[in-house]
């Protein structure tokens, strides 16, 4: 989270960092879980959709930023809201649809924001989110706080005319902005292989005069290093970036999802490509952290998502006043 | 000191005095130079009905032309306000918002309430409405009600200069995201302006006339349908109370209701079609709040539904007219049970 970040290669990496790198991921790993676990038992309403198995993306771009920047998220968002510095506890009591949650039980897991941390929000809308980080992306650079906009969006978002607009205004405008295409495979149960017509979503950014990179989504310092250069590009005034992340949501699109469109490439990414068993065997190896560090972060993350739930299952719902409360804010 | 100017001037005069006051205000939209990018001038255009005129250069870097790309710009435009901007954003024609309106409904308008009141978006999108322009369908509907129909947005429908001025100085400065509707067909009229800087606070009817025999609502282009409508009533001996809400969102239901108490008998003219619009939603409310004041039934004067017509013949036949006017209202005044 320094000005410094950006440019260094993972080999590079202080400790602090990896470190912190690890939580994020961890976080957000058995936060999801958790999720999971608790939203079959009936407790939690509404839409939910996870996000495990793609942590390597959501903390490889957001280890670059800082307060000045922004990022626009997905229904998909919890991931991107605990690595922009959202409150885990208060996000699950929103979850939960408590009075204490991060939009005091307004929003729900498709809302959850955080405006004071630069976290524009969740968003319902598939290719909701593009066209606002040019807004942020513009605010940025006229009032030249050397802040970035960040769009995270998946491949079905890829092909709404929202996100395609927003990459070309971003280029004509020549904003601090980075498209961030999360590639999990599928856009609910339609195959992306399928539904962008494109090899890559990459290839597009050819036509929006802008670079655009494949990144093993897997790998958090291959996100790490290519959101970094798109990052330090955007702060120098060099222009948008898109990023594809490839990888594979390790549950359904939402929960509940029976997935019987999908072959066995869970059980395989979860053996062999798991972002989190990865970046422990490499960091391990290089001896850049020892297990125990890791182990010691394992555990206190397990705390964390524990006391979160307990705490949302007993904190008190909105009451009827609140119903009409926040929709102006003067009207 | 007042002196006359265009509908069109006291808007580009509103966001010049808001633009100078304010370095966080900024214009875009499609042409609002124009010429971007082009061999010719910079600010070719000024919008494309030359609103935006003479900005770009007075307001260095604060003028942005934009592609033909209203999901981007219009999105933007929000992004933009969460961000410290005070953006105005010129959708330029009202029956574009189907390209984009879901940055305006399900984005700009929601912010607030779905992020439990964190977030503050003073987005305006100055956007044209209505018919006479012979532009045909889908350059001349009247749809302010659909923004209404959206809680978390504010909807500015100004009926003269001077209330241009005044409402949209107020749009820029109000925290929330403003749709503001310029009648078309209205630029080139005159009124009585002042020079300096003054705000029309929403949700505060106008009392454009007052009368004691019927209550003639009407909004935007309408009012002053309605003023010649009411000139025409007086010779017959009928004295027409003619009000303009001058925002749809919020509506001020008490003067509506003040004056139909006093009078007995109500008109809604409006330019919309007459499906859940202006007229439809004054009329519930009046029937609501003040059945007992009633001495007629309620009538509407709206445009069919249809779409807008190209002919002159058809289109002259859609928009309501004074004619139409003081054939309600007599019907409401002669009205026997």
């Amino acid at each position: 989270m320094t000005d410094t970040l950006p440019g260094k290669t993972a080999e590079e990496l202080p400790p602090d960092d990896l470190l912190a790198a690890y939580r994020t991921m961890r976080t957000i790993r058995d936060f999801e879980e958790r999720v999971h676990d608790e939203f079959a038992t009936g407790e939690i309403p509404g839409f939910v959709h996870l996000y495990a198995g793609e942590e390597a993306s959501a903390a490889g771009v957001c280890v670059h930023l800082d307060d000045r920047d922004s990022i626009a998220s997905t229904h998909r968002g919890h991931g991107h809201c605990i690595a922009k510095g959202v409150d885990p506890k208060e996000m699950m009591a929103e979850i939960y649809g408590r009075s204490t949650g991060s939009c005091h039980g307004k929003g729900g897991s498709m809302h959850i924001a955080d405006l004071s941390k630069g976290m524009l929000g969740a968003n319902g809308i598939v290719g909701g989110g593009p066209p606002l980080i040019c807004g942020t992306a513009l605010a940025a650079k006229l009032k030249g706080t050397g802040g970035v906009g960040v769009a995270f969006f998946g491949d079905g978002a890829s092909n709404q005319g929202t996100t395609l607009e927003a990459m070309n205004l971003a280029s004509v405008w020549n904003l601090p902005a980075v498209f961030v295409a999360e590639n999990n495979g599928y856009a609910e149960a339609t195959s992306s292989t399928w539904s962008v017509a494109a090899d890559n979503i990459a290839d597009r950014a050819a036509g929006f005069g802008m670079p655009g990179v494949v990144v093993d989504g897997f790998d958090f310092f291959a996100v790490y290093e290519a959101a970094g250069e798109a990052i330090d590009r955007a702060r120098k005034g060099g222009g948008p970036t898109l990023i594809e992340v490839k990888f594979t949501r390790y549950f359904g699109h939402f929960e509940g999802d029976q997935q019987r469109y999908r072959a066995d490439e869970v059980a395989r990414a979860r053996e062999t490509l798991d972002c989190l068993k990865r970046f422990r065997g490499r960091v391990t190896e290089t001896g850049q952290l020892a297990d125990h560090q890791l182990n010691e972060i394992d555990n206190e993350v397990a705390r964390l998502i524990e006391e979160a739930v307990a705490e949302a299952k007993v904190a008190p719902k909105p009451t009827e006043a609140d119903l009409t409360t926040d929709v102006y804010v003067r009207y | 000191m007042a002196r006359t100017i265009t509908y069109r001037e006291a808007i580009n005069e509103a966001l010049a005095q808001e633009m100078a006051r304010d370095p966080s205000v900024v214009v875009m939209g499609e042409d609002n130079a124009g010429g971007a990018g082009s061999p010719g001038e910079e600010d070719a255009w000024g919008g494309v009905l030359g609103v935006t005129k003479g900005l770009y250069h007075q307001f260095p870097g604060r003028v942005l032309d934009t592609p033909i790309s209203e999901s981007a710009f219009i999105g933007a435009a929000v992004g933009a306000a969460t961000s410290g901007l005070r953006p105005v954003a010129e959708l330029m024609f009202i029956d574009f918002m189907g390209v984009c309106f879901d940055q305006i409904f399900n984005q700009a308008a929601k912010f607030r309430y779905m992020f439990g009141g964190k977030a503050v978006t003073p987005v305006v999108v100055r956007t044209m409405y209505g018919a006479g322009l012979r532009a045909a369908a889908q350059h001349s509907q009247a749809l302010y009600p659909i923004f209404t129909h959206i809680p978390g947005l504010k909807v500015v429908v100004p009926s003269s200069p001077y209330e241009a001025k005044g409402l949209l100085i107020q749009s820029i400065r109000d925290d929330d995201p403003v749709i503001f509707c310029e009648h078309k067909a209205m630029y080139d009229t005159t009124g009585e302006v002042p020079e300096e800087s003054y705000t029309i606070p929403f949700g505060e009817a106008n009392l454009a006339r007052e009368g004691g025999d019927v209550t003639i609502v009407a909004i935007g282009r309408m009012v002053s349908v309605a003023m010649e409508a009411a000139g025409e009533l007086a010779s017959s001996g009928v004295e027409a109370e003619v009000i303009d809400p001058r925002t749809t969102s919020p509506l001020d239901t008490d003067t509506i209701l003040e004056s139909v108490e006093g009078t007995g008998r109500l008109v809604v003219v409006d330019e919309a079609t007459p499906r859940c619009n202006l007229a439809t939603d004054v009329s519930a409310t009046v029937a609501q709040e003040a059945f007992g004041s009633l001495l007629a039934p309620i009538q509407m004067v709206t445009a069919p539904h249809t779409p807008v017509p190209f002919s002159d013949a058809l289109e002259d036949a859609y928009i309501p007219d004074a004619q139409k006017v003081v054939n309600a209202a007599k019907a409401v005044t002669e009205w026997e049970r």
